[in-house]
């Protein structure tokens, strides 16, 4: 809402400076947003007036006109294509000063000689450039200065209004709470019933109750619509950022702006008999006034005369029914349409106008009536015509004022302080509505134009609001100093990434929809979920997992010169299942690149998937006591021979690996990338530790190298070794894979120790020897394993 | 015995040229070993007679042990130059880098996350999480939003389906916490919120922290002092704050908070678009609706919420002036933060 502060002074002035206006109802809740001069800074321009315009004799674009001020004639060289004689434009005079310090002297254009500038809307900071010369209302006085004319000492002030305060979409709304709040009246104009000349009516009928609660209208006759709207009509409407268009529409416009009352005039002799307020019928063609043509719903409500509808409720008029440039006689509507049938209405045939803004947030339905008199005066006034008495419908859905009981010490304990009697009444009074005393508080009753006061709380904002926020108290906050349990069994998602971050890991937010692509190339066959507005293409799909996000953030960072990459992410991953949608916090991390940072020291080796695994590995200590297993097991994603999943006690809850190449080579990522991703919840809990008492007997040491096929994995040789070992076993220790000279090509040698110790006693040669034998039986049997010589 | 004189002096001469252990250990035995020169002189002691024997053993015994002094100090004197000789070799550039790994960082998002969740953690609040995609229940409707509000229109809302949207603000996992749990409560709500808006100065995810104070006896009072120290202690820094009145279905009374300029200090610069003030927060005493529909007595509990945009304290804290690095992941950007 974007408002003239000399329009908001007719109405009420109080003595304060623009910007202590501004800050004024900034504080009161009516934040405004911009303040703007309406005109630039410029003196020495006055209304002049072409009296001839010639060709200039050396130039094709240039005109010599005669210019007057009303006493004299002054030549003044234009290139303006719409300079020509009759019309009246600024003129700034030799001595003038235009915005940028501008001024204006006498000069010789082409060898003729110009006594000042003729000039266009962007000259003077007043508009837009049209291209040309501002031709200014045919009504304005010659000679007079230009700033006067047009009354250009104002600012406009912008308010970003919350949606709760319609009531101040209008002149009228922010004075109201201007006066209430430096304690002025407002100086109401004239809404006096304009009496009928003749009995020129037309019938109206709501057949939409619930939709259209109260319907006014009236015909006027014989109207001259050629006659322009007055130059201080269109200026309201410029500054407003409206265009005039004829003085029927700009009358309708400027109530809208001045009352908040949306009022549409139809062409009377388009309307087949009198007026239906009815639903749309599904399918019903209707071409708006911007020319759409409209396929309408049935849930839609239109005006429609005997025959066809003729607008769109509260929206937007017809085409066919507009007033235009042959209109004698206009049917003028003023109606209240209920906010919650027409929420949301507009939008969903893609329109937003003034007139639904309004409507969807509460017009004041006691106002048609009003606004319908105000405006049948300045339309008569300016373009003459007969009104007939106005036709007013009302159904029984007509909003009645609220009763809100306001108890006293209700206030005290919301604002922490109490607000005397007198100055609640004065408040309340001033806001519009009616207040009595009642037993230890008031009983109220709401205006018709607040939709937002329907409870007692309503009521405490409005005090609070004009009292003044800030004149409210401040206290500090205490509260019992309760101990809560710190369940220490808990490892914080804290914790987790600054492990990440000590193993040299950056953290990364990527955005949690992917590209689809991606996404689909990585995890083919799962169905994500998608928007149904995404943003853009690339980001229409909630991501399965954090690697196509990181996947981008390394080729952003591969692009910038960085190849060494390691970055990791928490957050949601949004993954459909048999039992629905889950939602799983999760930790990925990526790495690329050389293994340590460019150095003097070691040769720049390449990261490989032991460093995934040991990082992840190290991640895991964090929860340690906790039974981890890593499986081979291929992954969509993955290279097939360097992936696995993570287990935690037997269920998968992560996968980790080298990108699979194709992948890579999809995105474009030249160095091979290693992935790893589990979920958050199996690494924040762990076990608080037990105690056992150290051993304070020897510990006996055995290696043993075993020959078994390449492909027996280390991990299930180890778990056989461990599980016939025997209880003695306190640690067993994979230190050398050897394959090579020396043993078959088909074969490693797997050399493992294994370390036994008891608690309470030394243990014996025979206890130890017996074990070894165990496991290198049960190697051999599962394994097929030999001892290596 | 002038030849126990002159042995003594070439034995010492040895001594000193012996160039290390092993020729002094030479030197040794040739002299004081069972078949060295001073050895052999004992030995002939034998020859001479009782009276001359104590003299003559006692000088030779004096020569011997002053041979072995003499060993031993140059042994020592060896020594010390073949430690201080290992030494020399053993030294390095200690102006070298080390061989460690280089550390990451955290998001900045996240430090001024944990930065809030520290402030308020300290007077009690817990930190709770929820859904990212919620129904459309929790995220409007249980908050007074309900259909075709137009208070919806300030939510640009990304849509799963009919009902189901991504959150457009944490507020939905305050619901949550007031379905299952009994006033009083304190909670704070980080978390990522999405909005359908992409422009210079939003990005469609972000991230908010919202909180929830509810007992019996809150007022707009204890609202405006907490929000006060939460920011001063933020920023560490005795800003001036002033509450104006807004509006959000949830909350009534409703403010916005601004804080005085923490670029210009409330001169007016680009940042607070010359008004010296900047918009921070919302807040506001929950609305009774809100705790009816989680069945909460509003006759008997008051409360107040407020949520912060966790960007926009970040790029004032930090002096970031793109809100769109932040979601990037370029390592220039980031590191900044390590």
């Amino acid at each position: 809402m974007k408002f003239s502060e000399q329009w908001l002074r007719e109405w009420v002035n109080p003595e304060l400076s623009t910007q202590e206006l501004a800050d004024q109802i900034t504080m009161a809740g009516l934040e405004v947003d911009a303040i703007e001069a309406v005109a630039g800074d410029f003196s020495g321009v006055i209304v002049g007036e072409i009296l001839a315009a010639e060709q200039h004799p050396d130039a094709d674009k240039l005109r010599v006109c005669k210019v007057s001020d009303g006493k004299d004639e002054f030549q003044v060289v234009c290139g303006a294509p719409n300079a020509r004689a009759g019309i009246k434009v600024p003129f700034a005079m030799v001595g003038a000063v235009l915005p940028g310090n501008f001024k204006i002297k006498k000069a010789k254009l082409r060898g003729v000689e110009s006594f000042g500038m003729l000039c266009g809307p962007d000259e003077l900071e007043l508009g837009e450039s049209t291209g040309g010369l501002m031709e200014l209302s045919p009504e304005v006085q010659v000679g007079q200065n230009l700033r006067d004319a047009l009354g250009l000492d104002d600012k406009l002030i912008e308010l970003g209004l919350t949606p709760n305060r319609a009531d101040c979409l209008s002149i009228r709304g922010i004075a109201r709470d201007v006066a209430v709040l430096n304690g002025l009246e407002i100086k109401t104009p004239d809404c006096a019933p304009v009496a009928a000349v003749n009995d020129d009516q037309r019938e109206i009928t709501i057949e939409a109750e619930a939709d259209c609660p109260r319907y006014c209208g009236r015909v006027i006759r014989n109207i001259d619509i050629t006659r322009p709207s007055p130059v201080w009509l269109q200026e309201k409407l410029r500054r407003a950022g409206l265009r005039s268009i004829d003085a029927v529409v700009d009358v309708t416009n400027y109530i809208l702006l001045e009352l908040g009352q949306p009022l549409h005039g139809f062409d009377l002799a388009k309307l087949d008999g009198g007026i239906r307020v009815r639903l749309a019928e599904q399918g019903e063609k209707l071409t708006l006034l911007d020319g759409q043509e409209l396929e309408l719903r049935a849930d839609s409500l239109v005006i429609a005369d005997e025959k066809k509808a003729l607008a769109l409720a509260g929206i937007m008029g017809g085409k066919e029914s507009a007033v235009g440039e042959s209109t004698k006689d206009i049917f003028l509507e003023s109606a209240f349409f209920a906010p919650e049938k027409l929420a949301g209405r507009a939008r969903s045939y893609g329109l937003h106008t003034d007139s639904s803004h309004r409507f969807e947030r509460g017009v004041d339905y006691e106002l048609p009536l009003q606004a319908i008199e105000r405006a049948t005066r300045l339309i008569t006034e300016i373009v003459g015509g007969e009104a007939g008495p106005v036709v007013e419908r009302a159904t029984s859905h007509l909003p009645e004022p609220q009763q809100i009981s306001l108890r006293e010490a209700r206030i005290e304990k919301m604002l922490a302080m109490p607000v005397p009697a007198k100055r609640v009444e004065a408040i309340l009074t001033g806001l519009g509505l009616t207040v009595q005393s009642a037993d230890g508080g008031w009983t109220t009753t709401t205006p018709s134009w607040r939709f937002d006061l329907a409870i007692e709380v309503d009521l405490l904002e409005e005090l609070a609001r004009i009292v003044g926020y800030n004149n409210l108290p401040v206290k500090p906050i205490t509260g019992s100093l309760e101990i809560t349990a710190v369940p220490e069994g808990r490892v914080g998602v804290g914790d987790v990434r600054r492990r990440m971050t000590a193993l040299g890991y950056q953290e990364a937010i990527t955005y949690s929809f992917v590209d689809p692509v991606w996404q689909k190339a990585m995890f083919p066959g799962v169905e994500a979920v998608s928007l149904i507005n995404p943003i853009s293409a690339d980001l229409a799909d909630m991501r399965l997992s954090h690697w196509p996000g990181l996947l981008k953030a390394v080729a952003h960072n591969l692009n910038r010169q960085q190849s060494r990459v390691r970055l990791f992410e928490t957050g949601l991953c949004f993954i459909p299942g048999e039992s629905g949608l889950q939602q799983e916090a999760t930790l990925s991390a990526v790495l690329t690149g050389n293994r340590t940072p460019e150095s003097w020291h070691g040769k720049g080796e390449r990261v490989d998937f032991f460093d995934a695994k040991g990082d992840l590995e190290s991640l895991l200590t964090l929860v340690a006591g906790r039974d981890y297993r890593f499986e081979a097991a291929e992954h969509t994603a993955l290279h097939p021979g360097q992936s696995a999943r993570i287990l935690l006690n037997g269920e998968e809850v992560g996968h980790i690996g080298a990108l699979h190449p194709s992948l890579s080579k999809q995105f474009d990522l030249e160095q091979a990338v290693y992935l790893f991703e589990i979920k958050l919840a199996a690494i924040t809990e762990r076990q608080v530790p037990v105690f056992h008492t150290p051993s304070r007997y020897p510990e006996v040491r055995r290696d043993l190298a075993v020959v078994v096929d390449r492909a027996v994995a280390a991990q299930s040789l180890l778990d056989m070794a461990r599980k016939a070992a025997g209880e003695h076993l306190v640690n067993l220790n994979l230190f050398d894979i050897y394959e090579g000279e020396g043993i078959d090509p088909q074969r490693k040698s797997l050399a493992i120790g294994l370390t036994y110790r008891d608690s309470s006693r030394t243990l014996n040669e025979e206890e130890v020897n017996e074990s070894v034998g165990h496991v290198i039986r049960a190697l051999e049997e599962g394994f097929g394993a030999t001892l290596r010589n | 015995m002038e030849n126990l004189e002159a042995l003594a002096d070439e034995a010492s001469q040895k001594i000193q040229a012996a160039s290390d252990p092993r020729a002094l250990d030479d030197v040794r035995v040739a002299y004081l070993g069972k078949k060295g020169a001073i050895t052999a002189l004992l030995k002939g002691l034998g020859g001479l007679s009782a009276e001359e024997r104590p003299k003559a053993g006692a000088e030779i015994n004096r020569v011997k042990a002053l041979l072995s002094d003499q060993i031993h100090a140059r042994k020592s004197d060896l020594e010390n130059a073949a430690v201080a000789e290992k030494l020399a070799k053993e030294t390095i550039d200690v102006t070298l880098p080390g061989r460690g790994v280089d550390g990451g960082g955290l998001h900045p998002v996240t430090r001024t996350i944990e930065r809030i969740e520290a402030f308020f953690g300290s007077i009690g609040f817990e930190s709770v999480e929820g859904p990212e995609i919620e129904d459309d229940y929790h995220n409007f409707e249980a908050l007074n939003i309900p259909a075709h509000h137009p208070a919806r229109a300030m939510h640009d809302t990304f849509y799963v389906s009919d009902n189901t949207v991504l959150r457009t603000h944490t507020s939905p996992v305050q619901v949550r916490v007031m379905e299952e749990r009994e006033p009083p409560l304190k909670v704070i709500c980080p978390g990522r919120v999405y909005r359908c808006d992409s422009d210079l100065t939003h990005t469609p995810m972000f991230h908010q922290v919202e909180g929830l104070l509810i007992s019996q006896d809150s007022s707009f009072a204890d609202l405006k002092g907490l929000i006060e120290s939460f920011l001063r202690a933020f920023f560490e820094k005795e800003l001036a704050v002033r509450f104006r009145p807004s509006y959000f279905p949830f909350t009534e009374p409703s403010a916005e908070v601004d804080i005085q300029c923490v670029i210009c200090g409330g001169d007016g610069c680009r940042v607070c678009s010359q008004t010296g003030w900047i918009e921070i927060m919302g807040c506001g005493m929950v609305h009774p609706k809100v705790f009816e529909y989680s069945n909460i007595d509003p006759d008997k509990y008051s409360g107040f919420a407020f949520g912060m945009g966790v960007e926009r304290l970040s790029m004032l804290r930090y002096g970031v002036n793109d809100l769109r690095l932040f979601f990037e992941s370029d390592l220039q950007f980031l590191r900044q933060f390590a």
